[in-house]
């Protein structure tokens, strides 16, 4: 340690530590829209820099390979990354943040196996463990990202697939792998364990992620995400590092945080979204409540004459609004109501979308201005004083049985008030029950309209309903 | 353990309460560029896959690099492109003047 570093070295590391600086920088940019290009700008300056410090290596020796991949990737990045060639639909962002997990950790299992087969013969037990941390995170990842992307793209069944004791066969799996990662610390030449050791973990990652239904899909993509970082990290122990181990960590601590979040907003536990199967169809009339009482449907006129005699309108989309595609439909109805001085918001629930956050790009997309986007937080006070609230395509987030029915699978989850408004107009498809199944009492309540109908057919109704009035 | 192992938990612990505070900070408004982004930062592996592919261990090894190479510069570059897609979209109203 008292030695000092060659001259190459300290230029690497010195590269390496502004790199993480301009990391750091880079996502507390992300704290306010206006300064969150200029962050990632650092971003991406980092990066290149954590490039340019990694080819003064000394190990390098040979760079035809090296900068072919560098270019193949660069294409293929540029390909999927500009709209003028592929262009990634807003919606489709879970599933392309899914595949492109996936590449990540293809690439962090890949030169965790290369060291290892370089190393067998006489590796520490430190550095044993660690590249088996990054080999198991990494091969979990790459398999379990694939699979929530089929599932998300729906080549895969999105509803959960579940079989008795299946929770118990991944925890005995994962053990396994724990303990041939333990023998091979001890005895790091036993190629045969560690090959099974990543099949295991590649096979978990497809177990893990099966049984997980479609509206839990963005606590899964937040985890991967984590895992995919504490991989780089692990690789970061494994080849001494501090760059990876820097940059690992900032990813596995926004992936955790994010998880959590997500959990907090659906008032579950980790353990309760990873094992729990939620989701599963419940069977329920239709449109009718144990009491007998009905929903009531409106017309499309009036429910115009409603939104454009209103002072104040909350608008809380949720999925259903972005699988129909309306998100334009609903600005150009909201653009027309403001002209009428009508004051219109838009309450976005933490879950609403397939990812943290999806519902604000979804409308950011439609040009809607983010100063009208107001969180669970913010906008929960102004229901009593609302006099429409307009939901489109979402249930379970506006459930009060969340807050009344200590009996429903819902309660305790934090949702909208909208129940609280002077009166609810609810755009619906047909009269079943939402994506957990479960009925909600709000649609039968008596201040409550239902247009029923697609959500774009209803809301391009609405817009030439108020264009005539 | 040595004294190197215990440096790195260092870094690793305290990069990790950086990133927590500094993520705790973004609001739900970003989530979705957030998540972006933090996947482009995977793509860090990349750091690792150069050496693979760049050091001579035989064939084998620099094919595995060579892919890992592929593989974290197409995290990186669409990551950071499709964020920056993604952060262009957020506007704020001009309509109105305050």
């Amino acid at each position: 340690m008292n030695e000092s570093l060659p001259l190459r070295e300290l230029l690497i590391q010195g590269t390496y530590l502004v790199s993480s600086v301009f990391f750091i920088v880079g996502l507390r940019g992300l704290s306010s829209p206006e300064k969150a290009r200029a962050g990632m700008g650092y971003a991406a300056l980092g990066m290149l820099l954590a490039i340019v410090g990694t080819l003064l290596h000394a190990e390098i020796v040979r760079f035809e390979w090296l900068i072919g991949g560098l270019l193949i990737g660069t294409i293929i990045g540029v390909v999927i990354g500009r709209p003028l060639f592929i262009s990634v639909p807003m919606t489709a962002m879970p599933q392309w943040v899914a595949l492109s997990h996936a590449a990540g950790a293809v690439a962090a299992t890949l030169v965790g196996i290369n060291e290892y087969m370089i190393l067998r013969p006489e590796i520490a037990a430190g550095t044993m463990a660690a590249l088996g941390f990054e080999v198991l995170l990494g091969a979990l990842t790459v398999t379990g990202s694939v699979m929530a992307f089929g599932k998300l793209q729906e080549i895969l069944p999105g509803r959960p697939v579940t079989w008795p004791l299946l929770n118990v066969l991944n925890l005995l799996l994962l053990a396994v792998a724990v303990a041939l990662l333990v023998v091979l610390m001890v005895n790091p030449v036993l190629s045969t364990a560690f090959w099974i050791m990543v099949a295991i973990a590649a096979g978990l990652g497809v177990l893990m992620v099966l049984p997980i239904g479609g509206a839990d899909m963005p606590v899964v993509i937040s985890l991967l995400n984590a895992y995919a970082g504490l991989s780089a990290s692990a690789m970061g122990f494994a080849l001494d590092n501090n760059l990876l181990i820097i940059v690992g960590a900032l990813d596995g601590a926004s992936g955790f945080l994010l998880s959590i979040l997500m959990c907090k907003a659906m008032n579950r536990s980790f353990t309760n979204v990873l094992f729990g199967a939620f989701g599963a169809p419940a069977a329920a009339a239709p449109g009718t409540l144990a009491d007998g009482r009905e929903m009531r449907a409106i017309t499309p006129d009036d429910a115009a004459v409603r939104l454009a005699y209103a002072r104040l309108v909350v608008v809380v989309p949720g999925y259903g609004l972005a699988v129909a595609q309306a998100q334009h439909a609903l600005r150009e109805l909201t653009d027309l109501l403001e002209k009428r001085g009508v004051e219109v918001k838009y309450a976005i629930h933490p879950v609403a979308g397939r990812m943290p956050g999806h519902m604000n790009v979804l409308l950011a997309e439609a040009n809607v201005p983010y100063d009208r986007l107001f969180d669970m937080e913010e906008v929960n006070g102004e229901f009593p004083r609302t006099d429409v609230a307009l939901v489109i395509g979402a249930n379970d987030v506006v459930n009060p049985a969340a807050r009344t029915d200590s009996g429903s699978p819902i309660f305790g989850m934090p949702i909208l008030d909208v129940d609280k408004a002077q009166s609810v107009m609810v755009l619906k498809r047909g009269k079943g029950a939402g994506f957990a199944g479960i009925e909600n009492e709000l649609f039968f309540d008596p201040r409550t309209f239902m247009l029923f109908g697609d959500a774009k057919a209803s809301l391009t109704r609405l817009v030439s309903e108020v264009k005539s009035l | 353990m040595n004294l190197t192992t215990v440096i790195q938990l260092y870094v690793f612990v305290l990069a990790s309460v950086v990133g927590y505070q500094v993520i705790s900070r973004v609001p739900p408004l970003l989530h979705t560029p957030l998540m972006s982004a933090a996947n482009a930062l995977t793509g860090i592996s990349l750091v690792g896959s150069l050496v693979a592919a760049g050091s001579d261990h035989g064939t084998l090894s620099t094919v595995m690099g060579f892919i890992a190479v592929i593989c974290a510069t197409v995290n990186v570059v669409g990551g950071f492109l499709i964020t920056d897609r993604m952060l262009k979209m957020f506007k704020r109203d001009h309509r109105k003047a305050p």
